[in-house]
């Protein structure tokens, strides 16, 4: 089975909100019709978009991390938006286990988006039908498109590729090593719904360097075999000569 | 959650209606135990049952305003076997269509014996009739309970208690309702309506009691914590990503201050319960301004109850959105 996810890397995200424009960019123009928004040069600006840049600030000053957090849906494993659709509107591919809703059948009653934990669903107000990011499947399986555009507009966007795509079912895929080999983790895990999508934490780079290895114990210069050795800040032939 | 009107209109309007459809055929059960004297079935149980299904309709129209696609409320009859939203869709229509019948068949003084059961007790449609309405309103109200008791992140609805309390609660406006109902049409019908009606508001008050000391001392099962899966003590939302609202902004917050939230409990603590039991006790002996009172205060209890219930309730998308910048 495949199941499409997205990865991101809360190490490498810049807050740009590349992705977020990009998203919006593409889907508004899609085949599925405008996320169209309100009021967007006037005071209170609203609308429509799948993909959001949260900011976060972690620990306190002067010990603290600001962590940009792109949310989205999750497309999760076991998705409890999908059951509660009482049209069944909302619903997850076999394929490739994209959540998905039927903008045609969809009756706008707002039910999955309470069942959602993550808040990923947004009514556009004027099409007054549920939307959710659809993880571009109208891009993804597009066959005009080069191999290398087959992807999320997202993941396209991002300058610090911090968003990886791909199937996270395939153990060799780049996502599911990404997710095993650097600490990737799904979000609010007590609800058992099992997001596709993953997070890989923040890292630290850290080299430890022994002093031993800032000096040569074993200098050859130094080592003309005659005792007592020399000390170890005793001149080098190096620091004497010029050769 | 931001409590819409559309939906509280309907839980309690279908509430009462259900309740007032139980007491109804209560009544007839009572009456042919020889329990009660049997009242004029045409006025009471004739027009009792018109008007639950003026009140069902009501609800079914209050519904509509709650879709953004109304024209596409057929669909949701499809997903009866996972959605407990789809259930009520088809239940309330089907209970409808037998309260029609059971009030037609007393409207029009259809009574063929059917049978005679053991204990000399004639079985008419109006029984069988009732029997199915009896099970398809306990039905509907596990439904309409159902949809806000399955979702297991609002923990404030994910209880048993939900469902007790949505039967409870319809249940004594209903009862209520039929008492206030039975003053002009069958007086010797009201002190047994009103004495019931008192009974469920006591029963309504304790489980609501219990909801609300139960929500009181919840903990939350998400955090921050595992919201965003950084494990540390103090993290605060700097940007929630947008500087204006969005839909996840305005559906699931009240919007209202606490002061609000805790003057709305104490108003619905006092007029769905002591009030209305004060009224209906004092209005036992047939007083129809007493009992009509009872009711009416009761139901606009009830709406700031369902408002409550509402507002209460804490989603955990919430945690996402606590910072505009």
């Amino acid at each position: 089975m495949t199941q499409l996810a997205l990865v991101i890397d809360l190490n490498v995200c810049v807050g740009c909100q590349a992705c977020v424009t990009s998203c919006k960019e593409w889907n508004t123009s899609g085949s599925a019709g405008p996320m169209v928004d309100q009021n967007p040069y006037g005071p209170d600006p609203t609308g429509t978009f799948f993909n959001r840049v949260q900011t976060f600030e972690v620990g306190e000053f002067p010990n603290t991390e600001t962590v940009h957090f792109p949310k989205s849906c999750l497309h999760c494993e076991d998705p409890p938006c999908v059951p509660v659709c009482p049209t069944g509107a909302s619903y997850k591919r076999k394929e490739d286990g994209i959540v998905l809703v039927d903008y045609d059948k969809c009756i706008g009653c707002k039910y999955c988006s309470w069942a959602c934990p993550y808040g990923a669903r947004e009514l556009d107000e004027q099409q007054q039908v549920m939307k959710k990011c659809t993880l571009c499947v109208d891009r993804i399986y597009d066959m005009t498109m080069t191999e290398d555009d087959r992807k999320p507009s997202c993941v396209k966007a991002c300058p610090t590729s911090a968003r990886l795509y791909g199937d996270i079912h395939d153990p060799e895929s780049a996502v599911s090593i990404a997710i095993r080999e650097s600490g990737g983790y799904p979000l609010m895990p007590e609800w058992g719904t099992h997001p596709a999508n993953h997070y890989l934490p923040r890292r630290k780079t850290r080299i430890k360097i022994h002093e031993d290895e800032l000096e040569r114990a074993d200098n050859p210069l130094k080592v003309d075999r005659q005792l007592p050795k020399p000390a170890m800040n005793e001149p080098t032939l190096d620091d004497v000569t010029t050769w | 959650m931001h409590p819409a009107f559309s939906v509280i209109f309907l839980t309690t309007l279908i509430g009462a209606a259900q309740g007032l459809f139980l007491a109804l055929f209560t009544a007839q059960t009572y009456a042919a135990f020889k329990l009660l004297p049997q009242p004029d079935a045409h006025a009471f149980y004739g027009q009792g049952s018109l008007l639950a299904l003026v009140l069902l309709v009501a609800g079914l129209v209050a519904s509509f305003f709650h879709l953004g696609h109304p024209e596409r409320a057929w669909r949701t009859a499809t997903k009866w076997r996972t959605s407990w939203l789809s259930r009520e869709v088809i239940v309330l229509p089907a209970f409808m269509g037998v309260v029609f019948l059971y009030g037609l068949a007393h409207w029009l003084d259809w009574h063929p014996l059917l049978m005679t059961l053991p204990g000399e007790l004639p079985l008419d449609p109006t029984a069988i009739l009732g029997v199915a309405g009896t099970v398809l309103a306990f039905a509907l109200f596990l439904c309409t309970a159902m949809i806000y008791a399955c979702l297991k992140f609002l923990a404030e609805w994910h209880s048993p208690l939900t469902v007790i309390n949505y039967v409870l609660l319809g249940g004594a406006s209903g009862f209520s309702l039929a008492a206030a109902f039975a003053a002009f049409t069958a007086p010797e019908l009201v002190s047994f309506l009103a004495g019931w009606a008192a009974i469920i508001t006591l029963l309504g008050l304790l489980g609501r009691s219990a909801s609300l000391y139960r929500n009181a001392r919840l903990k939350p099962k998400s955090t921050l914590q595992t919201a965003i899966g950084i494990k540390h003590p103090r993290i605060v939302q700097k940007t929630q990503g947008f500087m204006g609202g969005s839909f996840n902004t305005r559906e699931f917050f009240h919007g209202q201050p606490v002061a609000v939230l805790r003057g709305i409990k104490w108003f619905f603590m006092l007029t769905v319960f002591p009030l209305p039991l004060l009224l209906l006790v004092s209005g036992m002996q047939g007083t129809v301004g007493l009992l009509v009172a009872a009711f009416v205060v009761q139901y606009v209890g009830l709406l700031a109850e369902r408002w409550f219930f509402f507002a209460q309730a804490n989603h955990p998308q919430n945690l996402y959105y606590q910072s505009i910048a």
